[in-house]
């Protein structure tokens, strides 16, 4: 039966659940498609991630691999295909939990780099598992500098082959999934040589393990990279070539080739597969930030419903966690901010559609806003999702602690996409490099793309909002924001072209700006986001109470971000102190109406219990049995042999030596 | 890995420093002599052979607590052996065997031992004390419940006094009243000090603490009536075994009731202890430990961080010159330089909470207890303030390692799931927070009624003088001096004062609308906590200056000063709003305070290793690749990996159960 404390949540909902749940899905079919998806593979007993949290990495590992091959039967049984409406939800229903998902990359990258004659070879035999691939990109000394990459491809005409070498430690091949123990085969990314010159980052096919019996094949050194904060499924791995010789046919030459006398040749645009990079970016949105911080949202509001503590009034009954303001603070703009960026991402997806069909017409006019917004919506979602997590773990207090609330798994995961698909800082200065680009063309009057022609309409004016209502506006909201987001720019570009006609070189010039370049990147996309949020909420259909809330949350979502940077908005007097107060005001006003529909709005994201899997996140919120009958359930409650090898001892003679 | 020698960049760092690392050591450890005396400690237990143990990265969690279990056996016979006494003394010899992480025998030591001495009648002590003592009993303190955290009024657990047979009947009368979390009482314990409701004559007296055994001396099985269990994996703490306490008509003698202050006689008669004061005092000591804890645990991450990014080369600065030192980005720096800079400020509070609490402690005892309320509202707000920070900074420093911060080998992980749980240990932080306001309102309102105030909050003085105007408190004009640390604290002063007024007007109005009281309160409670933060961190900073005046060493004296700057500029800067909204700083002003900022990040930079080669970890105490001393990382990070458990076999055996079939069939 459900907790009667969340039952009471439920009664009170100001919208339909369901329909918001469509919303978020798409439509109901696209409801109907995912439920069915999740339920199949959630009463495979396979599939199950029940022990997840007692399990070491070699067991974690095990699991990842007997799912990965199980997920193929399970696929054709349900008659499900990789371009089929179902399969974008598969990944979802099974929680990331599998093995070779660089598999999937390298198969990928040889669509996207590999020529026709390559794709023909390679393809099938990955599709049907043939061979296992993986992607070896990073090295111990490299990362998102990918020029700086070390390993080494000679080729060698005598023989038709590329002599492939790992020559320094920190050339070594470091962190590429599914490495470590399963792959067979491997993207590498090399400098290529050829008669002594130098060409730069080439991608090499590399088969590193036996097909026989799965040793290393000579010349390779692989192994796993030992144990991580998360991934403990996903075998990461290392790799060391020495004199590894592949033939030359194994250059994957879409765009470049090397022919049999040594000379290379460039051929077609690269353009296409730059624009492929920027959309792994956005596509990581959904499934590896967004989810996880949903799900985070569902188990802290609903534990926060079911926990009592305390008393508000005296003599009643203790208060619920989720009536305390303070508790609302922390958790209700996270709630705001998984919708937001959920619209972002829609925006984002939308854009790059558009962009993908421009580009097959062979206009490469979008590129450069694409890549920007790719950039820094990627590093701010990440970082600000990631956060999130991390503030709904702490809020849960001591049993957020617990593996078993499920909250560290989900902290520990998303946090690594902070770093993956280009560190953030990185990725906001590029972000920040087409924002300057884009200002001073605006400046002289040349056109500027659509997401930052604002930067052309500088304004000098003030906040116009006369009382906390005003901070309801999101027309006053968006525009302060739009204010920010100008003068970090332009202030910026200013202070730059001061440094330059001062006599600092160019390079030292923009390193002694990037802190504020980092900052004006953000608010850039902070600007966008808001506006973005406002304008959905505008088009969402008015029935239902769907258009009323997600209006809350939006406002909620802006507010917040005022209130936890007053500074940006005070500076220059955009924003008088008073106004400050009002907005303030009208923030924390906000909290109170939308903690009535905290539960209902989790309810929403439509995860099950086995999803979730959090012993103070399930929908009954039976919070306290569940969090005893789990623990019982750990390996360390059979009796552990410390207790005869050190406690025994301990107990009964040691200190009588003394 | 052979003896390698110190990598260039880390020597060409060492080299380049401006100021002596040792004589730094020295003022954080309270003297030469007590660096002296850690290291010889330190020497201790690391030549020691009985001591050394495989990785524990790569042990499961069951290995984990019997490596801990095993050197906290060991380590309380050789304290003995040597005769360590003091308590820092053991705490440092503690840390080093378990190299900063908790340990099974942590509760006995550190609350069931010390809570006998405070609380335990004459004949208790020799009944429990040296049996303890030789550890044929192992206690733990068992106080939380699942149902209930900070919030000790609501504890479930009841212990109903029986005065026919005179004995009380324990008993967990609910799912939500099973003890929960408390450490070592999983599997190492055999007693624990219980925290019940009192039941006598049918009337309840409130949370009491009982002795209670629960499993069988020679056997370790459970007791009849007593349920006991692990709870299970957690984010870290894999070498405690925190636990569970179910307790079914559980009956214990009377005697078993601590009673040096309340008792309850054979008859049931209740009597009621004399003062309660003294359980403040123990209050702030453990709160005290947090802060320089907090202090640590930021350095370690500090250390690993900085060290990491003077050897790490990435991309370029400069066309065609060489890949630069990471650590030369400005982003870098201004990501770790205040983080640096928060860390010595942390040393030096916890340093003064110790010290103040000393001198108080003294007082206690000849009757003078006029600071403790103050001192007890101070540390409650700066182990929130200082926990908080430390645990968002320990996750900033690993970031700036990127993917490698993430591996275990690099320690960041580790340091970070060891100490997030002190966020809400000891008092959740927001509470915690809401404690300091009360006492700021309660000082605000002493002020506003015509009292003066003393102490650190005495600058509410000033509010009184001037009510007559109408604008701001603190919008006085105070002429902010941006490069001396003693104008900057009058700057977070006026915020202080702004900030705790603003919230105490709040409050006034929230009370005029409605009736209850808690209402209000709980209304206003984002500002009260705001007005908690701006107040800690004016001491803060406060203390920090003060700090700079007793440093003898000139050249130590400087850097330390631009630390001080950096610390305060930086924390300006962050709060901006707060600032420019009293009328603080002008607009024009804030911009100079983020430039000066970015000019201060160039300054430390020769400083930087240095300044965390100060903090003098060793590297085994460290347990990091990346933040080794002599910062051959790679190497190294190649040889730890070598030792995963996923590579004991060349080829894994779930290729043979998996892979192979797999392929078989398609």
């Amino acid at each position: 039966s459900v907790n009667p404390d969340l039952a009471s949540e439920r009664q009170t909902a100001s919208f339909s659940v369901e329909k918001l749940t469509a919303l978020l899905d798409g439509g109901t079919e696209q409801t109907r498609i995912r439920r069915a998806v999740v339920e199949a593979i959630e009463s495979d007993p396979v599939f199950s991630r029940e022990n997840q949290y007692f399990q070491t990495q070699n067991e974690r590992y095990e699991a990842a691999v007997r799912k990965a091959v199980h997920l193929q039967k399970k696929m054709h049984e349900m008659g499900w295909t990789e371009n089929g409406p179902e399969y974008k939800y598969i990944y979802r229903a099974l929680s990331g939990d599998v093995a070779f998902l660089l598999h999937r990359v390298f198969m990928r990258s040889i669509s996207v780099l590999g020529s026709d004659k390559q794709v023909a070879k390679w393809i099938p035999l990955a599709t049907q598992h043939k061979l296992i691939g993986s992607y070896a990109q990073t090295e111990l000394g490299h990362g998102t500098y990918l020029q700086g990459l070390e390993t080494t491809a000679v080729f060698d005409t005598a023989t038709q082959e590329f002599i492939l070498n790992t020559p320094k430690i920190s050339a070594m091949k470091w962190w590429p999934g599914d490495m470590g123990r399963s792959a067979t085969h491997t993207v590498v990314f090399a400098q290529l040589y050829i008669h002594g010159k130098c060409y730069g980052i080439h991608p090499f096919i590399v088969q590193i393990r036996s097909l026989q019996d799965h040793s290393l094949c000579p010349g390779i050194t692989a192994g796993d990279i030992g144990p991580k904060m998360n991934f403990e499924h996903i075998d990461n791995g290392y790799l060391l070539l020495k004199n590894v010789r592949i033939p030359r046919e194994n250059m994957l030459s879409k765009f470049c080739e090397v022919r049999p006398d040594g000379t290379y040749v460039r051929q077609g645009s690269q353009k296409i597969n730059y624009f492929t990079m920027t959309t792994v970016r956005i596509s990581l949105i959904s499934d590896e930030v967004l989810t996880p911080l949903m799900k985070a949202c569902a188990i802290a509001i609903r534990y926060s419903v079911v926990r009592r503590q305390s008393k508000l009034k005296p003599g009643e009954q203790e208060a619920k966690i989720l009536d305390y303001q303070t508790q609302q603070e922390k958790l209700l703009p996270q709630l705001a901010a998984a919708y937001a960026f959920h619209f972002i991402n829609d925006y984002l997806q939308e854009l790059f559609n558009r962009g993908y069909r421009e580009i097959q017409r062979k206009n490469f006019d979008m590129l450069p806003e694409l890549h920007a917004l790719s950039s820094g919506f990627k590093a701010v979602i990440t970082q600000h999702c990631t956060a999130g997590v991390e503030i709904c773990l702490r809020a849960c207090g001591g049993h957020g602690y617990s593996l078993l609330s499920g909250l560290p798994s989900l902290y520990t995961k998303i946090l690594a996409s902070c770093i993956y698909e280009g560190e953030n800082t990185i990725l906001l200065l590029q972000t920040a490099r087409f924002l300057i680009k884009c200002f001073m063309a605006a400046s002289a009057g040349q056109p500027v793309p659509p997401s930052v022609t604002y930067l052309a309409a500088v304004k000098h004016g003030k906040c116009p909002a006369k009382n906390k209502l005003d901070f309801l506006n999101p027309d006053i909201y968006t525009e302060a924001y739009q204010h920010v987001a100008v003068r970090l720019t332009s202030n910026t570009a200013a202070k730059l072209q001061d440094l330059i006609q001062s006599g600092v070189k160019k390079h030292d010039a923009w390193n002694q700006c990037t802190v504020q370049l980092v900052q004006a990147a953000k608010a850039h996309c902070h600007y966008i986001a808001v506006k973005n949020f406002a304008e959905t909420v505008e088009k969402l259909e008015t029935k239902a109470g769907i258009q009323k809330i997600m209006k809350h949350l939006c406002d909620l979502f802006a507010l917040h971000g005022i209130f936890s940077n007053t500074g940006a908005f005070l500076h220059d007097g955009y924003t008088s102190a008073a106004q400050m107060d009002m907005a303030t005001a009208s923030y924390l006003d906000l909290l109170a109406v939308i903690r009535k529909d905290a539960v209902p709005l989790v309810d929403a994201f439509d995860f099950t219990d086995k999803s979730l899997n959090s012993a103070l996140g399930s929908y009954d919120g039976q919070v306290y049995q569940r969090l005893y009958e789990w623990a019982q359930k750990s390996p360390t409650n059979q009796m552990s042999p410390a207790y005869e090898r050190y406690l025994k001892p301990l107990l009964h003679n040691t200190l009588s030596k003394l | 890995a052979a003896a390698m020698s110190v990598n260039a960049d880390l020597r060409r760092e060492r080299a380049a420093a401006t100021f002596q690392p040792e004589l730094l050591t020295h003022i954080l450890d309270g003297g030469p002599e007590r660096t002296r005396r850690r290291k010889e400690i330190e020497a201790l237990v690391l030549n020691d052979p009985d001591f050394q143990h495989e990785d524990l990265n790569f042990l499961s969690r069951s290995q984990r607590y019997e490596q801990a279990i095993r050197k906290s056996s060991l380590m309380v016979m050789k304290l003995r052996e040597y005769g360590i006494a003091d308590p820092e003394e053991i705490y440092w010899f503690k840390s080093f065997v378990h190299r900063g992480r908790p340990e099974p025998l942590d509760l006995h030591l550190g609350m069931f031992l010390p809570t006998l001495l405070t609380q335990a009648t004459p004949e208790q002590q020799d009944r429990f004390f040296m049996p303890a003592w030789n550890l044929e009993i192992i206690g733990t303190y068992a106080q939380t419940e699942m149902g209930h955290g900070t919030h000790l009024r609501g504890l479930e657990t009841t212990a109903t006094y029986d005065p026919s047979t005179q004995e009380f009947i324990l008993n967990s009368p609910t799912v939500t009243s099973i003890k929960w979390w408390p450490g070592g009482l999983g599997k190492t314990s055999n007693h624990a000090i219980v925290l019940a409701q009192l039941y006598t004559q049918g009337q309840c007296k409130g949370l009491h603490a009982f002795i209670v055994p629960i499993r069988q001396l020679g056997t370790h099985e459970p007791l009849p009536g007593i349920t006991v269990g692990d709870i299970g994996p957690k984010f870290g703490y894999d070498e405690m075994d925190n636990g569970y306490l179910k307790m079914d008509n559980f009956r214990i003698p009377r005697e078993n009731m601590l009673m040096k202050y309340a008792q309850v006689e054979p008859d049931g008669t209740y009597v009621k202890p004399v003062s309660d004061k003294l359980t403040y005092g123990t209050m702030v000591f453990i709160r005290s430990l947090i802060v320089g804890d907090s202090a640590r645990s930021l350095s370690r991450a500090c250390t690993i961080a900085i060290r990491y990014s003077a050897v790490r080369h990435q991309s370029e600065l400069k066309p065609g010159e060489p890949e630069p030192q990471i650590l030369d980005y400005q982003t870098q720096q201004y990501k770790l330089f205040p983080l640096l800079a928060t860390a010595y400020a942390f040393h030096f509070v916890g340093a003064y909470i110790k010290d103040t609490y000393h001198r108080i402690s003294g007082d206690i005892s000849t009757g003078d207890l006029s600071e403790l309320p103050e001192l007890h509202a101070l540390t409650a707000g700066l182990k929130a303030f200082t926990s908080w920070t430390a645990n968002a900074g320990i996750e900033e420093c690993r970031m700036a390692c990127g993917g490698h911060g993430y591996s275990r080998c690099s320690g960041i992980p580790d340091i970070y799931v060891t100490f997030t749980p002190s966020c809400t240990y000891e008092g959740e932080n927001t509470v915690m927070m809401l404690q300091t306001a009360r006492f700021l309102m309660k000082s605000y309102t002493q002020v506003t009624s015509g009292q003066q105030v003393t102490g650190m909050v005495s600058y509410l003085n000033d509010l009184s003088r001037q009510r007559i105007q109408p604008q701001h408190v603190a919008a006085r004009t105070v002429t902010v001096r941006i490069n001396d640390p003693t104008s900057l604290v009058e700057a977070y002063k006026s915020r202080a004062a702004r900030l705790v007024e603003s919230a105490a007007k709040n409050l006034q109005a929230e009370l005029n609308h409605r009736k209850s009281k808690e209402d209000a309160w709980n209304r206003t409670s984002v500002d009260l906590v705001r007005a908690s933060e701006a107040h800690c961190h004016y001491v803060i900073v406060k203390l920090f200056t003060a700090k700079l005046a007793e440093v003898s060493d000139a050249a130590v004296r400087a850097v330390l000063t631009d630390l001080c700057l950096l610390y305060a500029l930086f924390g300006i800067s962050r709060n901006a709003g707060d600032f420019l909204q009293a009328g603080i700083l002008t607009s024009a002003q804030i911009t100079q305070v983020n430039q000066h900022v970015k000019e201060l990040l160039a300054v430390i930079r020769p400083n930087a290793v240095a300044l965390v080669d100060s903090f003098d970890f060793h590297d085994v105490h460290l347990g990091s690749v990346l933040g080794r001393y002599d910062g051959n990382v790679y190497e190294n990070m190649f040889e730890w990996a070598k030792k995963s458990p996923l590579n004991k076999t060349q080829v894994h055996e779930s290729f043979h159960k998996h892979l192979k079939p797999m392929q078989a069939k398609l």
